[in-house]
């Protein structure tokens, strides 16, 4: 469909982005060496003899490799030094923290490899390590960079002591588990994590990502980035499907769930099918209480970027008033290619106080912070 | 409307590329086979440096299979999300007629002629037995 009235980028940005609060923020390691020094003899050894076995035929890289060099970094995000891009503080101050005033960024480490590593124990003290290194090389030296704790969903007992180690620890803000993983996040037997996750104040970030061991779309095998992109949808669409169908929000009613750069304009539509389908299919799951779409609005809360650019740019408001404008958060995905500017981001001027909402107000009071 | 020269011919090589700041604005100043293109140094879409983007040909499929390169090396591919623009006419690939990234009138022009002025010089320094590249904004 054409349509002619189109507003590619607002010529006045508005100024209110300045001061926001970055939902996803990228940091990486100069070399995986970075990660020994939070790691026992046993477990470097381990690291530099044997190395990490996830559940993907590519050991080394991401299941559909991205395109550009450094595996989808945006092109001037690399550091002169030589490193990979969001390994160098000084230039993440640069192009984000300190250009556009960030109040804090919530950091998406997807380095490390524990989430999906096939050995249970050295995932967990990968997961560990990485914790650690986030304090160390950006938290501690930039107090505005939040951590977001590493967990081995597959080692129950490693990853409850891993919450709980945090939990209290202002470093910390969520516990970050991929949305592709051996089971729907919903089952039983993920549900005493998610419990622990929640009793210490933490929300969930399910950040795009993470390996199954199976195609990643529903249908096979893609053959292009194009089509492996669209379907990071479809692990958030189920995640978000197992959580409310097992019960989970009604089990643990504290649980807040971030879902980080899988899209949004999606969550109405599938709010709408689980709720036609609830009235049809409600023995099933008796314990559901009320429809999918009210525990969707008050658990679920979504980042923006990568940002959907309707062709109609006041789409984007209808679609953000279904959502509820206060579950919406701004993300830059920060150094990644397809990260977004918050100057030119949305197409369409928000209304003052969803903008506050959007850029600031949200992320602060899920996160608690200032 | 000035004329600022903007570099000596030599400068830019066939496929090369000179990065230039005229009255505030950065612009991209290309050399495409012995032509001189000049485009500003922001993406229409979120603003990334567009001049700083690896170039690239445009590569057509009429059937799945059926690929075709054409005018190798006159697309310039933005370093955030890839939108791909033609560097002669600032035709977006995505978008041809309704997104554009400015360009600006460039000329080659003898130093003799140059001499006369009047232009503004910027960085550049005249001969006159040199050609070089003037922009017009
Ligand atoms: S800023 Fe150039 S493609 Fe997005």
């Amino acid at each position: 469909m054409n349509v002619t009235l189109r507003d590619h980028r607002l010529d006045d940005p508005a100024q209110s982005h300045l001061g926001f609060i970055d939902c996803d923020v990228h940091p990486y390691f100069r070399t995986p060496a970075d990660f020994d020094p939070f790691l026992s003899e046993r477990w470097r050894e381990h690291r530099r003899t044997i190395g990490g076995r996830s559940r993907q035929g590519l050991a080394k890289t991401s299941l559909y490799p991205r395109m550009s060099p450094g595996n989808g970094m945006r092109g001037d995000a690399w550091p002169k030094d030589g490193g990979p891009p969001g390994s160098d503080l000084g230039l993440m101050r640069e192009q984000l923290l300190d250009l556009f005033d960030v109040r804090y960024g919530l950091l998406a480490p997807l380095v490390g490899g524990a989430a999906a590593e096939r050995n249970v124990e050295f995932g967990a003290a990968m997961a560990v390590a990485v914790n650690e290194w986030q304090c160390a090389a950006f938290c501690d030296p930039e107090p505005r960079l939040k951590a977001s704790i590493q967990i081995t969903l597959e080692h129950e007992a490693s990853a409850l002591a891993e919450i709980e180690r945090r939990a209290g620890d202002g470093r910390f803000a969520q516990v970050n588990i991929p949305p592709r993983g051996l089971e729907p996040l919903g089952r039983h037997r993920y549900r005493k994590i998610l419990a622990a996750a929640a009793a210490a104040g933490f929300p969930i970030s399910l950040h795009l990502g993470g390996t199954s061991g199976h195609a990643s779309t529903g249908g096979g095998w893609a053959s292009f980035y194009h089509e492996e992109h669209p379907s990071y949808v479809q692990s958030m669409q189920t995640l978000v499907t197992s959580l409310v169908c097992e019960g989970v929000f009604d089990e643990i009613p504290d649980l807040k769930v971030v879902l980080v750069e899988g899209g949004f304009a999606w969550l109405p539509a599938l709010a709408w099918r689980l709720d036609k389908h609830w009235k049809r299919l409600r023995d099933e799951v008796p314990a559901l209480k009320r429809a999918p779409s009210e525990y969707i609005r008050e658990h679920i809360w979504v980042t923006t970027q990568p940002i959907e650019e309707p062709e109609r740019p006041a789409d984007m408001l209808s679609t953000i008033e279904w959502i509820g404008p206060e579950r919406v958060m701004f993300s830059t995905d920060y150094p990644h290619w397809d990260q977004d500017d918050p100057r030119y981001a949305f197409k369409v001027r928000l209304p003052e106080d969803w903008a506050r909402m959007i850029y600031r107000e949200n992320a602060r009071a899920l996160y608690r912070l200032d | 409307m000035a004329r600022h020269v903007v570099a000596a011919v030599g400068e830019i090589p066939p496929g090369g590329r000179k990065l230039v700041t005229i009255r505030g604005r950065e612009i991209g100043v290309f050399n495409l086979d012995g032509e001189f293109y000049a485009l500003v140094n922001r993406c229409p879409h979120q603003g990334a440096a567009l001049c700083t983007g690896v170039v690239v040909s445009r590569l057509e499929a009429s059937l799945p299979g059926e690929y075709r390169l054409s005018q190798p090396g006159t697309m310039l591919r933005c370093p955030w999300h890839c939108w791909e623009f033609d560097i002669r006419t600032g035709q977006s690939w995505c978008d041809p007629n309704d997104i554009k990234a400015r360009t600006y009138a460039v000329t080659v022009e003898p130093g003799e002629a140059l001499a006369k002025g009047p232009f503004a010089a910027e960085t550049v320094g005249v001969a006159v037995e040199h050609d070089y590249v003037v922009l017009t904004l």
